[in-house]
């Protein structure tokens, strides 16, 4: 419009230019930017979140009833079988075109990860522990809760860092149905061949998914405090 | 619900499941997609892997692929391919436009599974079976042939099974950069806003990803040494690797 604006050297984002790395795109589209990577983050820790939350009562259960194990198991791993490209428009006539379709689809991802760390985790408990702990008057609530989580813990937290890196990746996905934080800005650029916006939300995506993991990490240290005097 | 009866009328018809972008096509091409992708990635990953896990070096190597790739998302890497101009949206035979950066996208994605697996498969050969090799004059390269690779191959193949579906799952993906596959029949339907056509295609989609995970497993279980020839009993025990010690946990579908 003015004529030091046409003065200026290119945008390194114009069409003429379309450079994949630019400072000035993030500079300029920034508020886009931090809305894109929050919604990302929004929906990857309320999924993950959810898939906990569903989980955990799910491998109590399979725990308890063997015969159901073998149930609950089969019904998770088919679900993760079911493309995510189809997952989420079997889920919108029931949930329609929003958040909450990703969410659930997602959530229903992390679960079969978490049921089997969960398992997993329980298991390893040595049984003496865990008599030693019911000879100590623990009841069942306490022993689960004071006893065999607190150990299962490092087996569970890799089985949630597994599926909070493939749920970032994943939610990406979601902008079929225009809910997929990062993935909308990626799905923009390949339309519109807009080579910052695509570089830049592909990157974001890989930092979030390594920040999110380093994270889980510290968490895993700082509950666990007693593995590190052991590996010393 | 209306979808579903739309969805009906547009699986019965059978229009949508012939010529060039029907349904049958396109599940060709997926399958085809899916089934090179996977060769690929065999050819380039196992030979490494294998050789790798029967030195038993470059274990810290195998393990960061697998966790690194999780984090990449197929999307943005095909995007970044589609818009790159090498190989672009350019065209490659039956597998149809962008069919060289869907390919490329797809065997990198299909290598972590196929290389953590078949690394783990070669070191977990108990140690004594490779002592009790060695004790008995075989070299290395005949101690990899006849004892560690029919003894890992069950962990192999579940490794390969884990990348077949994953990749099958994965190229729908392709749709949203326009590429090839059945993932056309579900953009298409949502872009226009026929849901009942969209939905139609991820039944289709989901219901092929069940047989290809049925057929795998039935391939998985062939692949069991321990299983063929029913060896007496006893003596099972001693030389089965147990490939049930090492499940690997499902890793990201796309």
């Amino acid at each position: 419009m003015t004529l030091l604006g046409v003065a200026d050297d290119p945008s390194c984002y114009s069409r003429l230019v379309n450079d994949w790395i630019c400072a000035d795109y993030v500079a300029d589209r920034r508020s886009e930017i931090v809305d894109a990577t929050l919604q990302h983050l929004g929906i990857t820790v309320v999924s993950v979140l959810l898939g906990l939350v569903i989980a955990f009562p799910l491998a109590l259960l399979a725990r308890r009833l063997p015969r159901l194990e073998s149930t609950v198991l089969a019904i998770t791993t088919g679900i993760y079988t079911v493309p995510s490209l189809a997952l989420f428009p079997l889920l919108v006539p029931f949930t329609g075109l929003t958040a909450t379709t990703v969410v659930i689809g997602l959530a229903l991802y992390a679960l079969t990860i978490l049921v089997r760390s969960l398992l997993e985790g329980l298991r390893a408990v040595p049984a003496d522990v865990r008599e030693s702990a019911t000879g100590l008057g623990y009841g069942r609530g306490g022993l689960l809760l004071k006893v065999e989580l607190p150990l299962a813990l490092p087996v569970v937290m890799a089985g949630l860092r597994v599926a909070t890196v493939s749920t970032v990746a994943l939610t990406t996905v979601g902008s079929l149905v225009a809910y997929g934080g990062l993935g909308n800005l990626i799905k923009d650029g390949v339309l519109t061949n807009f080579r910052a916006e695509l570089f830049t939300a592909s990157v974001l995506c890989v930092v979030l998914a390594v920040l999110l993991d380093v994270v889980l990490v510290l968490a895993q240290r700082a509950l666990t405090p007693w593995t590190r005097g052991a590996r010393a | 619900m209306r979808v579903f009866s739309d969805m009906w009328a547009y699986l019965s018809d059978g229009a949508s499941w012939s010529g060039s972008d029907g349904i049958a096509a396109l599940l060709g091409q997926q399958l085809l997609l899916t089934v090179t992708a996977l060769l690929m990635a065999m050819v380039v990953g196992l030979p490494l892997a294998l050789w790798l896990g029967h030195l038993g070096r470059g274990g810290f190597l195998a393990i960061n692929i697998s966790n690194v790739g999780r984090a990449i998302p197929t999307f943005a890497l095909l995007g970044l391919l589609v818009v790159a101009p090498w190989p672009g949206t350019d065209g490659l035979g039956p597998y149809g436009r962008a069919g060289l950066a869907t390919l490329i996208a797809l065997t990198l994605f299909a290598l972590p599974p196929i290389i953590t697996n078949a690394y783990v498969a070669m070191r977990e050969v108990p140690a004594e079976v490779r002592e009790a090799a060695r004790g008995m004059g075989m070299t290395g390269t005949q101690r990899f042939w006849r004892v560690e690779l029919p003894l890992g191959l069950p962990l192999v193949v579940s490794g390969l099974r884990l990348a077949l579906v994953q990749v099958w799952a994965t190229a729908t993906i392709a749709a949203l950069v326009a590429g090839p596959g059945l993932g056309q029949v579900i953009t298409d339907g949502f872009f226009r806003s026929n849901y009942g056509k969209g939905i139609a295609g991820a039944l289709v989609v989901a219901v092929v990803a069940l047989v290809l995970e049925l057929l795998a497993a039935l391939v998985q279980r062939a692949a069991d040494p321990t299983r063929r020839g029913a060896p007496p009993r006893g003596r099972k025990d001693a030389l089965s690797v147990n490939p049930a010690t090492v499940d690997q946990p499902a890793e990201s579908v796309g």
